[in-house]
């Protein structure tokens, strides 16, 4: 009979799960997994909260995530669960530092904010160059979550993860 | 099971969503540059990510094998109980943008109000979710509203013409019926007069904003929610519908 695998084996199963639209960062990163717990059938229970239902991503996600569990031992489950919905606020700041290596602006504020039903803008820093000078030229960028903005100094176009 | 108003109650929800999201994925391929191409599809993919989730729980509540493609698929157009607004034809860009500012500001509230409810938790954290989605959704139209309509005396006149067409379709938004009321009575669906004065305060400030005004309320369209739509949705389910029918069970 194979033991089954130590909580760490399972955590660092889902690190090498990547977001095909963010392949720089892994599920843990993206704080898509909120808890692994002891199962009932004495292995471990991991709980995922997807990022957002238009993600076309999410499919290929849970799909990876199942894999790499299957792989370790069938005393892995996966639950999917809704609440709380997932934030970006659950991303970490490593990752956000990573989002700006390659280019991104990471999510800026909270989700709580409702200035914007009165038109208020958010400022978002060029992660190439720091200038605060920039435009917002599609709200719908590369990809859903991420927002398209040109920087007005050094002239580069940028994506903007948008906070959610 | 759960009580047929609560079921109804998800399932137009979902048929909002769905029926909008239809609408807005006419765009693919026809928007008027890339960039905008590009949102309205994006903008058509979080709904019908929205009407998934809503016809998934609206089956669970059901509890009667029926999942989410039976709400989309296989039920005819008197069974959808949509507000009249989101099965209009999807008209000139002025008229798409309109229409998104006049309904996601609303459905926007609506969700943030169903976020906060505890009667159905699964409705919440769907609800908890769509919020954010909406969110962008409203800045977007919010933005092209007050562009073109403080824009050019072309842009003005068409935001002006939409905005007038759509307007007596927004009297629908806020009159309640036996399953709202139902919904409101069990703590779950907010109360549609304090909506109707949030939304008031959101779309006269961007009205303003464009140079358009808010228009006067007067005689209003209904019917949606009873099943007697226009003559537009069923060419929509026509479209939407006939793969699924077709081959039904179908996979690739
Ligand atoms: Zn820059």
């Amino acid at each position: 009979m194979v033991s089954p695998p130590d909580e760490r084996d399972v955590w660092k199963q889902l690190a090498t799960v990547v977001d095909p639209e963010l392949p720089f960062l892994n599920v843990v990163e993206m704080g898509m997994v909120r808890e692994v717990v002891p199962s009932e059938a004495g292995g471990w229970l991991v709980r995922i909260t997807p990022t957002y239902s238009g993600c076309p991503a999410t499919d290929v996600i849970m799909q990876d995530i199942r894999r790499v569990l299957s792989a370790l031992t069938a005393d892995v489950e996966v639950e999917v669960v809704h609440h709380p919905a997932w934030t970006t606020d659950w991303i970490g700041e490593e990752a956000r530092e990573k989002m700006s290596a390659h280019g991104i602006a990471p999510p800026i504020g909270s989700h709580a904010d409702k200035s914007f039903l009165l038109g208020k803008k958010q400022t978002v820093p060029c992660p190439l160059c720091g200038s605060t000078s920039t435009r917002l030229v599609s709200a719908f960028g590369s990809t859903a979550c991420k927002a398209h903005y040109t920087c007005n100094d050094c002239l580069e176009p940028f994506d903007h993860f948008k906070c959610f | 099971m759960a009580a047929q108003e609560h079921i109804r109650y998800i399932a137009r929800l979902g048929d909002d969503a769905v029926v909008l999201g239809q609408r807005l994925s006419e765009w693919c391929g026809h928007g008027p540059i890339l960039e905008e191409d590009i949102a309205l599809t994006n903008l058509s993919l979080d709904y019908i990510g929205q009407a998934r989730a809503l016809y998934t729980h609206a089956g669970a509540l059901e509890a009667q094998g029926h999942g989410e493609d039976h709400f989309a698929y296989f039920r005819d157009e008197e069974a959808f109980e949509n507000h009249l607004m989101v099965e209009l034809p999807k008209g000139d860009f002025g008229f798409t943008v309109m229409r998104q500012f006049l309904f996601a500001t609303f459905a926007y509230l609506r969700m943030e109000a169903l976020a906060g409810q505890t009667t159905d938790p699964e409705l919440a954290a769907i609800a908890a979710k769509s919020v954010k989605e909406l969110r962008y959704h409203v800045e977007h139209a919010r933005d092209w509203v007050v562009r073109l309509g403080d824009g050019t005396a072309e842009s003005r006149e068409r935001l002006h013409r939409s905005l007038e067409q759509l307007w007596p379709y927004t009297g629908e938004l806020f009159t309640p019926d036996a399953v709202d009321t139902w919904a409101e009575t069990a703590g779950m669906a907010p109360d549609l007069a304090r909506l109707k004065a949030r939304w008031d305060d959101v779309i006269t400030a961007a009205l303003t904003e464009a140079t358009l005004g808010r228009p006067e309320d007067g005689w209003m369209q209904a019917g949606g929610k009873a099943g007697r739509h226009t003559e537009h949705l069923g060419y929509l389910l026509a479209e939407m519908q006939s793969l699924a029918r077709k081959h039904p069970g179908v996979t690739w």
